[in-house]
Formats: C-alpha cells, structure tokens, sequence
C-alpha cells in the first residue's frame, strides 16, 4: 500500500465533508478538476487579505509583496518539473491557453505549407483544434499515430509517420481517457531523431507523478492548475529557453513590452513577453500552494496511492457482466477507469451514481476521435485521487451494479 | 419509489428501447441535425409537411435515454398536426422542462417532468425540441448521403 492516509488527508479538503443527495460526497471526476486543500484556499485569501497589488509595477510595498509571491509561484512551479530555470515557465490560465499560446506563436512564425505536426487519434481536444487552426491558415499537415491492440499508443507507428517533414510531435504524457502513461522519452528521440520538437500534454500527469522535462527529453511542457490541487485559471507552459526566446509575442499589452512608442514597440524578454495585461496574480499563487502541497506528500506516494485504486476498481469491476472497461492494463497507467454499462448511456449512469453521492464523468471526455476508435459515442469515467479511498471504490462498485440492474429491467 | 424511478419512469425507458418513428425519410421536406456539442448527444429529424400539416416524421439518433425518448414522444406528439399546434406544443414542453407546470396537451411527455430538476439534463431533453425549431424554420438542410 502506498504511503498516503486518504483519511488524514481528506480533513484538509473542506467540500469532501458535504453530502449530495443525502449520501457522502465520493468525488471521482478528478480527471475533469481536483479538489482544492484549505493550504490552497488559504494562500490565495490570505493574499487578498494581506498582500494584493498589482505586479512588476509599482515602487510601493504592496505591489513588490505581489510580485515576490507571484514570482516565487513560478519558481515554484518550474521547480516542481524540474525546468532548468523558472524564466522558460510562462503562466497561462490552462492547458488549452498554454498550447494555443505555442500554436499561435511559435507555430505561426516557424510552420509552412507543407510541414507536418503528428499529433494522435487519442489527443484531448486542446490538442488538437489549435492545430487545425494553424492548419487551415498555413497549410500545415497534420498526421496522427493511433492506438495499438492494447489501447495503449502506437509507438512503433512514429518510425513510419515521422519523417523529414515534420516539425512538431504533440502528444499527452497521460491520457485523460485511458489513463495510459506514455512513453515520452521514447517519443522525443524519435522527434528529435528528424529535428522535430515534442510537445507534451502534461495536462492528466502533472497532479499524478513527478515530472522531470529534461529527463522527458520534452521540448514544450503544458500543465493545468485545476487539476492538481490548485485553483482554475493557473496554468503554465513550459518551453526550452532557446525556443521561447526566439518566440514571437501571443497577445501584446502592458507587461510584456520593453519601449512602446505610437507606431511600434520592442518586447520584453521571457517569460514577461508572453503575459500581456495583469495575470491570475492570486490563482499563481494558489497553484504554488497546491505544489508545494503536492511535494509534501511525494509525487510518488501520489501515484502509487492512485495506481493502487485505479487496479482495485479494474479489479472488482472486471467479473461484473454487462460492463465493459477501456484501457490498457499494467503499470503504465494511472488512476483513471473508463467504462460502459452496456445497454445504458453513460450520462444515464452519471445520474444513477449522482442519486448515490457519486461524481463521474460522463461524455466524450474532449475525446471524440478517440471515442471513435474505441467505437462508442461516450463512456462513463472514475479518477481517483489522493483523498480517494478504497472504501469509496467499493460503494461505487455497489453503485455501478444497481444501477446496471436498475436499468437493466426494461431491457 | 427511488428517486431514479421517479426521474426514469417506465415510459421513458421504454421509449428509450424501442423509439417510435426511427429511421429516414428518402424526401422530407424539412431536414435538420441536431447536436449538444458538450455531451455528444445526436439526432436527424426528418419531416414531411404539407398544407402545413406534419404528415410523416421520423428521426435517427445516438444518445441518452432522455435525449432519445423526449425524441421518441414528440415525434409521436406531432404527427398530424399544424405547424402553429407544433409551435404551441414545443413551448408548453420547453417551459416544463424549464419548471414550469405540465400542460395536460403534452399527454405522455409529461412523463419527462422530473428532468426539470436535474439541470444538467435539460439539454437532453430539449435536444430533439430544439432540432424540431430549426427544421421548421430554416430551409431545407439537405441529409448527408450514409
């Protein structure tokens, strides 16, 4: 068993006390958003209590308190995936601004017609609409690896996929519909093999393992706040300093210049070029609350806790009839447990659960392509996270099996 | 009863099984797709009106039991009647759906009230409600060949 009490733990997260529906609250739409600890909620009050002014502005005390706290943020931030320095971490609001943000900059000014991005057929989508954006402006090509047998990615697929036009590979480091752990090492030699970039997806890994980008071998690393203790509206991009340096600004304004006149402007270095008007100055600093909360545990107490769920729930789910479960089994995965009950639309069972105290996640999960190899429209989807427990997988179990038996009556 | 028998009455999920009216119709005078991008939930409505009168409906779609027996139910509903009484029955059905009290025109879909708690549900509901608005009152989409 991992090193992790979800028991000790949970007094920290206020909102797992409630009841839904006259049941406990068992929150396993983790994947979507986490909870937040009071040491995140705390921070961000206490900085609007104390501390807020805006920041890299302002000789009063106020303004250099906020700057101090957003920047050690970063630096916080950085450290947590082991970036060689916190100035090639650039704060965004999400995952989706992060890649957007790189699209948008570094796309635009090195892709052309002709230059292929290889992206995959089990992206989320924030991965991939930015791309057919700058595709249908430039005439970028896009090429996609898929799904080998086992629902794992296709690795082998890049040797035949890759090639001396492309320029980017774009990829998750987990995915947020089958909890599958990719190899990313393994992919960035191949990319880096033909001088392309790698673009990691770190939105699903991030909050479930530690992360090291030099160790990747990731050229561009895109993480989401939310999704790991932290508030909404935190998030970072992290892209190797040479790279980010010869970036062209996203959106311009106050903060990112270096002298504006009239008709022109010069720009600030990184990463002020790439955050333009006031930030999310308090939801940064709530993010590097809910790091260092992170770090307390161990990001590998983390993953065991979630990996050890995650096979528990494979594990009872699996003799039941008329469930059908996605993804790959082994290791390489994390807590993440997509299934159907057949017969019954996962949005149906979302609402069965939802009477029992249970969050899952129902839909598409900004997954269509994926859906549409795993051919099914949608799929129902438990995440786990540290306050989980195992007492909490077996009455949702429990749950999975009424409700299956519920709707099963006018089959 | 459980809340959830409360909420997916027989009928629903009856509906939900077998749905009335599925399939295409080969020249409808009205056509429309219709989509909830957030959750995936489809549907293809197909119309036939003349004189201003709905003579045939039918409808293909993908979804949830709510989603697919609100479909099931109107197009049951509508069948035979004005395009006005179609207008009328589409917002007694919508206002429901929305909390306010069943009309007894809307007959069986009455049945559908308690998605109006469930407000992440609504959506469902109205989907078919929805698609059934914009054929009517756009031109003719023309169905994409299967």
């Amino acid at each position: 068993m991992s090193g992790i009490d979800p028991t000790a733990l949970r007094a920290d997260f206020p909102i797992l006390e409630r009841t839904v529906n006259g049941k406990p609250l068992i929150y396993f739409d983790n994947a979507a958003s986490s909870q937040k600890p009071r040491q995140v909620i705390e921070a961000m009050s206490d900085y609007y209590y104390r501390h807020h002014a805006n920041v890299h502005r302002g000789a009063h005390t106020l303004a250099a308190e906020a700057t101090d706290l957003y920047e050690q943020a970063r630096i916080k931030v950085a450290r947590f995936i082991n970036a060689p320095d916190s100035r090639s971490l650039v704060f965004t609001r999400n995952t989706t601004e992060a890649i957007n943000l790189f699209a948008h900059s570094w796309g635009r000014s090195n892709l052309g017609e002709g230059d292929e991005v290889v992206l995959t057929s089990s992206e989320h989508h924030a991965n991939l609409v930015p791309w057919h954006l700058l595709a249908a402006e430039r005439g970028v090509v896009i090429r996609a690896i898929g799904l080998g047998a086992d629902q794992r990615l296709d690795v082998e697929a890049f040797d035949e996929v890759i090639g001396d036009r492309t320029r980017l590979v774009a990829t998750w480091h987990m995915s947020n519909v089958l909890g599958a752990i990719n190899p990313i090492r393994t992919i960035a030699d191949k990319a880096h093999a033909v001088g392309a970039l790698l673009l990691v997806d770190g939105a699903q890994a991030a909050p479930h393992l530690r992360v090291d980008v030099q160790d990747l071998g990731a050229d561009v690393y895109t993480l989401s706040g939310h999704k790991m203790l932290g508030p909404t509206g935190a998030g970072a991009l992290w892209v190797r300093a040479e790279i980010l340096e010869a970036m062209p600004p996203f959106l311009g304004g106050g903060d990112m210049i270096r002298k504006v006149y009239v008709d022109h402007s010069s720009y600030a270095g990184i990463p002020m070029r790439f955050e333009a008007g006031t930030p999310n100055i308090a939801e940064a600093i709530g993010l590097g609350a809910a790091v260092d909360y992170l770090e307390a545990i161990g990001m590998d107490n983390i993953l065991d806790h979630d990996q050890t769920l995650g096979r528990y729930a494979l594990d009872r789910l699996r003799p039941l009839d008329g469930v059908t479960l996605y993804g790959p089994e082994g290791d390489d995965r994390g807590g993440i447990v997509p299934f159907n009950i057949d017969g019954v639309h996962p949005h149906d069972v979302a609402t069965a659960l939802d009477q029992e105290g249970i969050a899952v996640r129902s839909g598409h999960h900004c997954a269509q392509p994926l859906m549409r190899v795993l051919g099914t429209q949608a799929t129902a989807r438990a995440s786990f996270y540290l306050y989980n427990s195992e007492e909490e997988v077996d009455r949702f179990v429990e749950a999975v099996v009424k409700t299956r038996d519920f709707f099963a009556t006018f089959a | 009863m459980s809340y959830l028998e409360n909420l997916y009455k027989e009928i629903i999920l009856e509906h939900a099984k077998r749905p009335r009216n599925q399939g295409r119709l080969d020249a409808p005078s009205h056509y429309q797709e219709g989509i909830n991008p957030s959750c995936g939930d489809e549907l293809e409505l197909f119309l036939n009106v003349e004189d201003g009168v709905v003579r045939e409906v039918a409808f293909v779609g993908e979804g949830c039991a709510i989603s697919q027996s609100s479909a099931s139910m109107m197009t049951e509903a509508i069948r035979g009647m004005t395009v006005a009484e179609v207008a009328d029955l589409s917002a007694k059905f919508k206002d429901m759906i929305h909390g306010g009290e069943p009309d007894q025109a809307l007959g069986d879909l009455q049945f559908l009230q308690g998605i109006s708690k469930l407000h992440a549900r609504v959506k469902c509901a109205t989907l078919a409600w929805v698609t059934l608005g914009e054929a009517l009152t756009s031109p003719l989409d023309t169905p994409e060949s299967p």
